[in-house]
Formats: structure tokens, C-alpha cells, sequence
């Protein structure tokens, strides 16, 4: 189910809560997926007291993962073209992350995109930019 | 990262990286959904790729055997010297996808330097910023995803205020 065009409006937005709580193991199943085993993800003892982080926190890795979630559910699989974000604030367990595209730019075939996942206070932790070729 | 990595496509490794992302699309798990979708086949979800770092022999952010690590294991650190930094944070990361990937795809991983640059901040002191590009092409030569990433290291830890 891809985006149409003829559907589509500049401002049009899709917007889902991407993850609820999110628990210390997710942290752990991500670095265990993407190799990534920075003790500061995982390593509650390290991050406290060596590194001096309140806890552990997500890979930003993880944050574009799950607003990329959000996106594939909007545009279809298989149909984005780019996909780039900056990671403007950490994520820690227990934060329920929204994740919105805005349509940007409508061009034959494409649409661009603009991205934002926020945490449950409305805090911005990733900004980005997609585009998508559409029907 | 290595300058050259083989990253084989695996069907088992995007099922477990889609739990991962908390992501339940069954164009990850099963094979038979996803030759009815348009695609035709299990792809990687977006973001799959940076997993190259599971194929580099040397990528420094896993313990490695008869090497010390520093996570905590008795102690806080299982490194005599205190850690030089808090540690890289991870700023940017941008894709550009060319071509369709799916399992069976055994994809060349060329990671090139890019730009260094130097920011002050008043959350973390100085930051170094860190350009990589990564190159993935597949078995027949053709570029299927390029990848612009960028590392911060900081002075100190980020305040959370």
C-alpha cells in the first residue's frame, strides 16, 4: 500500500507511537542485532559510574529505527529513496516516543518528507528528512 | 570500521534487527506475506545496514576474546586506565537507497573517511564531529545503499538539563 500522488497534499501528516516504556531489554536486543555493544546502551554499572549518565540510553541507532517504522508504515516497503535524521536528544528507558511526517514537497513520482519523533514531554529527540517515491 | 567489509543479507538477522525496532511488518519475518506484497520478497527494514558492524572483525564496540573490555565486570570498567572519553555519541546518519536488497544479497562494505569539525557546546564542552561514508554494494558491483554518518565525541557527558 503505497502513497498516491493524486492523494497527497503538502502539510499532510502520519503520525504513531512508535515504542511505550521502552524497557532496558530493547536496548539489549538492538545491540545484539546491530553489533553495536557500546556499554553505555547496556551496561547500567559502567554507564552510572564510569561514564556518568543518569542509566543507560538508547543507541541513536535504535531512535531512527523505530521512527523508521513509522515511516515504512506510511510510504510502503521498498519506497524510500533517502532517509536522514540528526539525533538532537537521548533517549532513556522508560520513554514513550512519537514519531511524524509531514509531507514537505510533492514532485512526479516522490514526496518528500519531513520527520520528528518526541519523547512524552514533547521533547524533540530526532529531526530528519525522507523521500519516498509514491504512485 | 575496516575500509572493506562482506556483509551477507540474512533473512534470520532482519527478522531479529525488525524485533529489534519494535517493528511487527511481516515483510520481516515471512517470507510468503512478503512475495505477495509489491516488493516480492523479505527486505531489510531502513536502517538494517549500519548492522555492517556485525561483519567487521575488528569493530571496536564489541567485547572481542582474550581482550579486556570496558564495560564493568568485577568493577565499573574492566580496564585498568580510566576510559579516555565518556565515549562517541552518535549525531547524524543519513541513507540514500539505490537499489532493492533481500536475503541471499552478499553486499562489499566500503567505509571512507569524511569531514572532521569542532563545535563548542554548553551541554557537553567541546564537541568533535566526525564524517563517515560507507559504500554497500552487492554481488554484481552495483550500489545499493550509500550511508553518511556522523560521530560526536564529547568533552564531557551531555547535561540533561
Amino acid at each position: 500500500m503505497a502513497l498516491k500522488a493524486s492523494n497527497l497534499k503538502v502539510g499532510d501528516t502520519h503520525e504513531e507511537v512508535v515504542v511505550e516504556n521502552l524497557s532496558r531489554g530493547l536496548l539489549v536486543m538492538y545491540a545484539g542485532t546491530s553489533g553495536d555493544y557500546n556499554p553505555l546502551h547496556t551496561d547500567e554499572v559502567y554507564t552510572t559510574q564510569v561514564a556518568g549518565y543518569p542509566s543507560v540510553f538508547a543507541h541513536g541507532m535504535l531512535s531512527m529505527g523505530l521512527t523508521g517504522k513509522m515511516l515504512t508504515n506510511y510510504v510502503g516497503d521498498g519506497r524510500l529513496t533517502k532517509f536522514g535524521v540528526r539525533f538532537t536528544n537521548q533517549v532513556w528507558p522508560g520513554d514513550t516516543l512519537t514519531s511524524k511526517a509531514t509531507v514537505a514537497e510533492i514532485r512526479p513520482g516522490e514526496v518528500d518528507l519531513t520527520l520528528e519523533t518526541v519523547n512524552q514531554d514533547g521533547k524533540t529527540v530526532i529531526m530528519g528528512n525522507a523521500t519516498a517515491r509514491v504512485d | 570500521m575496516a575500509d572493506k567489509v562482506t556483509m551477507p543479507v540474512e533473512a534470520t538477522h532482519i527478522m531479529m534487527f525488525a524485533r529489534s525496532i519494535n517493528d511487527d511488518n511481516q515483510v520481516y519475518y515471512d517470507a510468503a506475506h512478503a512475495k505477495k506484497t509489491e516488493v516480492g520478497h523479505i527486505l531489510p527494514p531502513p536502517t538494517f545496514y549500519r548492522s555492517v558492524a556485525q561483519f567487521d572483525p575488528q569493530y571496536f564496540l564489541r567485547p572481542k576474546v582474550g581482550e579486556k573490555w570496558f564495560g564493568s565486570a568485577k568493577g565499573p570498567t574492566g580496564i585498568d586506565e580510566k576510559p579516555k572519553s565518556s565515549g562517541g555519541l552518535h549525531a547524524e546518519q543519513h541513507f540514500e537507497y539505490h537499489k532493492p536488497v533481500k536475503p541471499g544479497d552478499v553486499l562489499t562494505v566500503e567505509t571512507m573517511p569524511g569531514k572532521v569539525w569542532e563545535k563548542e557546546s554548553k551541554r557537553a564542552g567541546k564537541l568533535t564531529f566526525t564524517e563517515t561514508i560507507q559504500e554497500y554494494r552487492n554481488q554484481a558491483g552495483e550500489l545499493v545503499v550509500t550511508s553518511r554518518s556522523v560521530g560526536v565525541k564529547t568533552e564531557r557527558p551531555v547535561d540533561q538539563g
